[in-house]
């Protein structure tokens, strides 16, 4: 059952992306384990616009889990210690009461700092921007109906259209990389026949954008995949590597 | 009163989006060229019309809050998308989709505007289809489709339960395409504070970088809101926590009617509200309904019991369970449309039978998993089922899950005629921020229908008709004395803000605003409670301008601020909500007022006296503001009292 | 050009030149199990490979493997450590389902080279190096040996019980950065999916553990043998 909890909370603090951070604790008493860590969050900050000091300032938006703006490195881990979920959907059952809870932003050179809590995830937009897409226009296409797909296949690329783009897994990632986004898009897209067509340009381009941004280079660490709100699969990662050297290979 | 002109072609329901189209105006691609357009918002529609825009050749601006076009709250929307495919061979066809979305929209919608929904529908699946969306589909590799509330046939086409994802997804992908080839300029974390008019006509934004607090100008030929609805209003909904009305709200200032604000939607199927902390609330996808019954006990002690905590709901037996929807509406059953199904919810609740802390209904799989096995419902709603453990705790497998109805849409919203214009020209509303198609409730999976076919199919049409005109017109300098008196007028009330350093969060009073919105302009209305709440809303919105408070400083990334000037406009929204539904004496839709309702508790609808569309038009500050009415002929079908009973 | 640019075309010299090591450990350790059972065939396959001109530029092409393999390791570490950030994490913890050796690959390494170098100077430097620079005969132990008796070479060194100890030590690193690095190489080229990936990383765990017992087996059977 859940019960009101104690916790001290160690947050990151940090005016501006160039300026020093530093860890600022804070007490809070009777959290409810049944509020969502960002409610909790919430309190913290109705407290502090009380007192008239700054609230903490973090990403959030649709808080179910699926628009991938909610980010924080929770006691070692990007989305907290539950598996499976992002920020917004964990809850504080998964924390004791006592509990010492520790609070950074994604840390990666690809993700600066903004504020706080906040970083810069636009790195993401410009790789998708460089060839995450199939080059239609809009009208003057099939019908829906007209290429059957293995359902096999749909399915597959579906686990890897999961992906909501939040940045954990290069936030997890000891080398920074962003293999586990890319692959993601690059296996979508390659398992459909209409994206097919494109997926030795896809995949060049946006690798290419991805190394030109300074992401790093992936060891197959697997914490990417351990980390990841929605389960993807580094099997992806190894159909990325395929697609590209196929791709580089037939040049 | 303001003589209402929607622009609705001549001719049969059938041929009037193909007469349109053929009679329109349109603009060369030479000329598109010198033509800018700015998008506000990248949700379902947002996105669509901003890559669709600049693949026709204009130059597009699109504007969003989150920090990538990506997180538009289209994303969260799960369960599908309705097209008239009639791929299941079950008897589907445009027509009929048009007729259902009339129905299910209680008849107060426009009849040619939706039959156009219903015509370029089949084209939005094409589409997804070409760009990559992973729809599920069957064995033998064509797209499977499953029944959603409000319809008898199976046109819902889903990708598990992530469909509004996987579409904005493709809609982002198209726009992320644009943006890399220097078609759209992107604009994230940025928003709109205001329109600029110059001379009648909308020519551009006032919007907050919301990084360095900086109001921005930016010109443009016409602007575009795609901004969403504003169920917000009641702060507990299942919107975005950054979902607002700002936006469509200054535009409503500057002169564009507002249509319908009362017109929103309960859903029946949410995560029930948890505690006095609680932020948001969480949708379960209307597609449980397929599988999942509905009921709650039928004898008050055992309610009670389960209440205290002493009986669980797999202890009570099958014939003390009371599956109202299949008992009071056996056609339909517990596909009834939201309204319906809400409506009800609160009927056995209020009545002394419901569950959890009383304010919450089953929704139980056991049989289903029964029929189908626990295998298929894993892969049928696998992710909606682990959601609702990760926030509840309890598995929904083995006990059922508990729900109750949550603010989830807004139908009302910006006035727009035909061709999606607002009453300003040049400004234009698409996707949740208009009103055009859903009348007075929405059904299930016609949202992101009604996204994507504005953007992609609708208004790159219509948007030409107002800027084949226009060619000759000059991009405007943003140093335009009307872009400075916007500017002007957006810093002055962020300062009046800052100044007033009272002793309230921002979240406090938007929580007080939510208990009065939820309170009486909520599930159920009546005329005294209604008068009552706009008593306190003035109340409200004068505690709020004298004792808000909030830290920091403006000019300066500054997360309270922003939230107190969206928070302003809700205030102002919620009274105008009140208003419309006050003067609104009949029940249709989402609109329920207790005064109005058949002898069995249906809502009852006048269509001698409203058979139209209230269109709210600013006065000024402190000024009661104006209804023009739209009146509604329906000349092709007839309206009938809703009834999903037989 | 995409292999020296991309970053995918650098992992996938790490990985190749990783492929090829690992097959050269292969034809080490069957050697080395030839020796327990024959000295004399192990001399005869020493003396085969100390004088031969192709052995010789084998050796070279393993040599290049080696440096390939080191140089992008340390390209690689650099350019991730550059692409972490300068600010590091507080709370650091390893997540399940992540091998501890997949994150200390360079680390694991670095102590494989750096017994690389022990080996070399008591047996390379001392056998083939001593041959091409023209000598027959080396000083080993106060005897003096021929540079192609290779057994005479094991069974000296392997007499010495600290010298046995850091050998198995340098098993000890080689298996756990033959159990990451082996499947990791496979993925690096693109020949896994869900399904493979268990499999590689199983067969990557018996074959890490195969050849690091047999080179113990080996060190351990001299030792024995020479009390």
């Amino acid at each position: 059952m859940d019960k009101n909890i104690n916790i001290t909370l160690k947050v990151w603090r940090q005016k501006g992306p160039k300026e020093k951070g530093a860890f600022e604790t804070y007490q809070l008493k009777d959290v409810s384990q049944g509020s969502s860590f960002l409610e909790m969050l919430d309190i913290l900050n109705e407290t502090l616009v009380n007192e008239g000091k700054e609230p903490v300032v973090f990403d959030h938006d649709c808080r179910e889990g699926i628009c991938g703006m909610c980010s924080l490195y929770i006691d070692g881990h990007p989305h907290g210690p539950d598996t499976s979920v992002t920020t917004c959907q964990l809850h504080m059952r998964k924390f004791n009461d006592g509990a010492t809870i520790t609070i950074e932003p994604w840390r990666s050179a690809g993700f600066p700092v903004i504020r706080d809590l906040m970083v810069d995830r636009y790195a993401y937009d410009k790789i998708i921007q460089a060839g995450g897409f199939v080059s239609v226009n809009t009208g003057g296409v099939p019908d829906a109906n007209a290429i059957p797909v293995p359902k096999k296949d749909a399915d597959l690329a579906m686990d890897a259209a999961a992906c909501i783009g939040c940045g954990a897994c290069a936030a997890a990632c000891k080398n920074g990389s962003a293999m586990l986004f890319v692959s993601a898009k690059v296996s979508q897209l390659a398992l459909l026949p209409q994206g097919r067509i494109e997926a030795a340009r896809r995949a060049k381009a946006m690798i290419a954008k991805m190394d030109e941004l300074g992401f790093g280079n992936c060891t197959n660490t697997r914490a990417c995949e351990a980390e990841c709100p929605k389960d993807i699969s580094i099997s992806n990662i190894a159909r990325l590597n395929r697609e590209f050297i196929k791709a580089k290979l037939k040049d | 009163m303001t003589q209402i002109n929607s622009k609705i072609p001549q001719g049969p329901l059938a041929e009037k989006w193909t007469n349109y189209k053929a009679h329109q105006k349109l603009v060369n691609p030479a000329n598109k060229r010198r033509l800018d357009i700015i998008v506000v918002g990248t949700g379902l529609a947002g996105a669509s019309a901003a890559a669709s825009l600049a693949e026709m050749g204009f130059n597009v601006l699109n504007f969003c809050i989150q920090d990538s076009p990506r997180r538009a709250h289209s994303i969260a929307a799960q369960g599908g998308i309705n097209a008239a495919k009639n791929y299941q061979n079950d008897g589907d066809s445009v027509y009929r989709l048009f007729y259902d979305t009339i129905k299910g929209g209680d008849y107060r919608a426009r009849e040619a505007n939706v039959y156009r929904l219903a015509e370029v529908s089949n084209s939005i699946i094409d589409q997804c289809v070409a760009q990559g969306v992973p729809f599920a589909r069957e064995y033998g590799g064509l797209l499977d489709n499953r029944s959603f509330g409000g319809a008898q046939v199976s046109r819902t086409f889903y990708a598990r339960g992530q469909t509004g994802q996987q579409l904005l997804l493709g809609a982002y992908s198209a726009l992320s395409r644009q943006i890399g080839l220097n078609k759209v300029k992107m604009y994230t974390r940025h928003e709109m504070v205001d329109v600029v008019k110059i001379d009648g006509r909308a020519r551009g934004i006032i919007a907050q970088n919301l990084i360095t607090g900086k109001l921005e100008r930016f010109s443009a030929h016409a602007v575009v809101l795609a901004t969403g609805g504003y169920v917000n209003t009641f702060f507990l909904s299942t919107n975005a926590m950054a979902s607002n009305v700002s936006a469509s709200w200054q535009c409503y200032k500057k002169g564009a009617y507002f249509a319908n604000p009362c017109m929103v939607q309960i859903h029946p199927t949410c995560i029930p509200v948890h505690g006095e902390f609680q932020s948001k609330l969480t949708l379960m996808s209307e597609s449980l309904r397929n599988d999942g019954r509905i009921w709650v006990p039928k004898k008050k002690e055992d309610a009670e019991a389960i209440r205290a905590g002493k009986l669980k709901p797999t202890q009570i037996k099958e014939e003390d369970r009371d599956y109202y929807l299949e008992r009071r509406y056996p056609a339909f059953g517990n596909l009834v449309p939201r309204d319906v199904a809400s409506r009800a919810a609160k009927e056995r609740c209020d009545a002394g039978f419901g569950v959890g802390a009383g304010q919450a209904v089953y929704l139980d799989f056991a049989e289903a998993i029964n029929r189908l096995g626990k295998n298929v419902v894993e892969a049928r709603y696998g992710n909606l089922f682990q959601m609702y453990e990760k926030i509840v705790d309890d598995n929904p497998y083995e006990t059922p899950m508990m729900i109750y109805p949550a603010l989830h849409y807004s139908m009302g919203g910006l006035w727009v005629d035909y061709e999606l214009m607002t009453s300003v020209p040049g400004l234009f509303a698409i996707g949740e921020a208009n009103f055009s198609d859903h009348g007075a409730n929405r059904l299930g999976a016609s949202a992101l229908m009604q996204g994507l076919a504005d953007g992609y199919f609708v208004l790159p049409y219509t948007i030409q008709n107002y800027l084949a005109d226009q060619i000759q017109v000059p991009r405007f300098s943003t140093d335009l004395p009307e872009f400075g008196e916007a500017e002007k007028q957006v810093k002055e009330r962020i300062d009046r803000l800052m100044s007033v350093r009272g002793k309230r969060s921002v979240d406090s009073i938007h929580k007080e605003l939510g208990h009065i919105m939820w309170d009486h302009v909520g599930m159920a209305r009546n005329a005294e409670g209604l008068k009552e709440a706009i008593e306190m809303l003035k109340k409200l919105k004068k505690e709020f301008w004298s004792n808000v408070r909030i830290p920091g400083k403006a000019g300066d990334l500054n997360v309270e601020l922003g939230k107190a000037l969206r928070l302003a406009d809700f205030l102002e929204i919620g009274e105008l909500m009140a208003h419309d539904a006050y003067d609104r004496a009949e029940s249709c839709g989402g609109h329920f007022r207790e005064e109005y309702q058949t002898p069995d508790g249906e809502a009852l609808r006048r269509d001698d006296q409203y058979s139209y569309v209230s269109c709210w038009e600013y006065q000024g500050e402190d000024k009661e503001p104006v209804m023009n009415k739209e009146p509604l002929d329906y000349e092709f079908i007839v309206r009938q009292q809703r009834n999903y009973k037989n | 050009m995409w292999l020296l640019n991309s970053s995918v075309g650098k992992k996938l010299i790490m990985s190749i030149s990783g492929v090829f090591l690992i097959l050269f450990l292969l034809f080490h350790l069957s050697m080395n199990i030839a020796a327990v059972f024959s000295e004399e065939a192990y001399n005869l396959i020493c003396s085969f490979l100390g004088s031969n001109w192709y052995a010789v530029a084998g050796t070279l092409v393993l040599a290049a493997g080696f440096v390939i393999h080191i140089l992008y390791s340390i390209l690689l570490t650099l350019q991730n450590r550059k692409a972490r950030g300068n600010s590091r994490y507080a709370v650091n913890v390893r997540p399940k389902n992540v091998e501890w050796s997949s994150q200390n690959m360079f680390v694991l390494g670095l102590i494989v080279v750096c017994f690389l170098v022990l080996h070399f100077s008591q047996f390379w430097y001392k056998m083939m190096f001593a041959e091409l620079i023209g000598h027959h005969t080396v000083v080993l132990g106060g005897a003096t040996v021929s540079t192609q008796a290779g057994a005479e070479f094991i069974k000296y060194y392997f007499s010495q019980p600290l010298i046995v100890a850091l050998y198995l030590v340098w098993y000890v690193a080689l298996w756990f950065h033959l159990t990451h690095g082996f499947w990791s190489a496979i993925q690096t080229i693109g020949w896994s999916n869900a399904l493979w990936l268990k499999r590689w990383q199983v067969i990557s765990n018996i074959f890490a553990t195969l050849v690091c017992l047999g080179f113990a087996f080996v060190t351990i059977a001299f030792f024995l043998k020479s009390l």
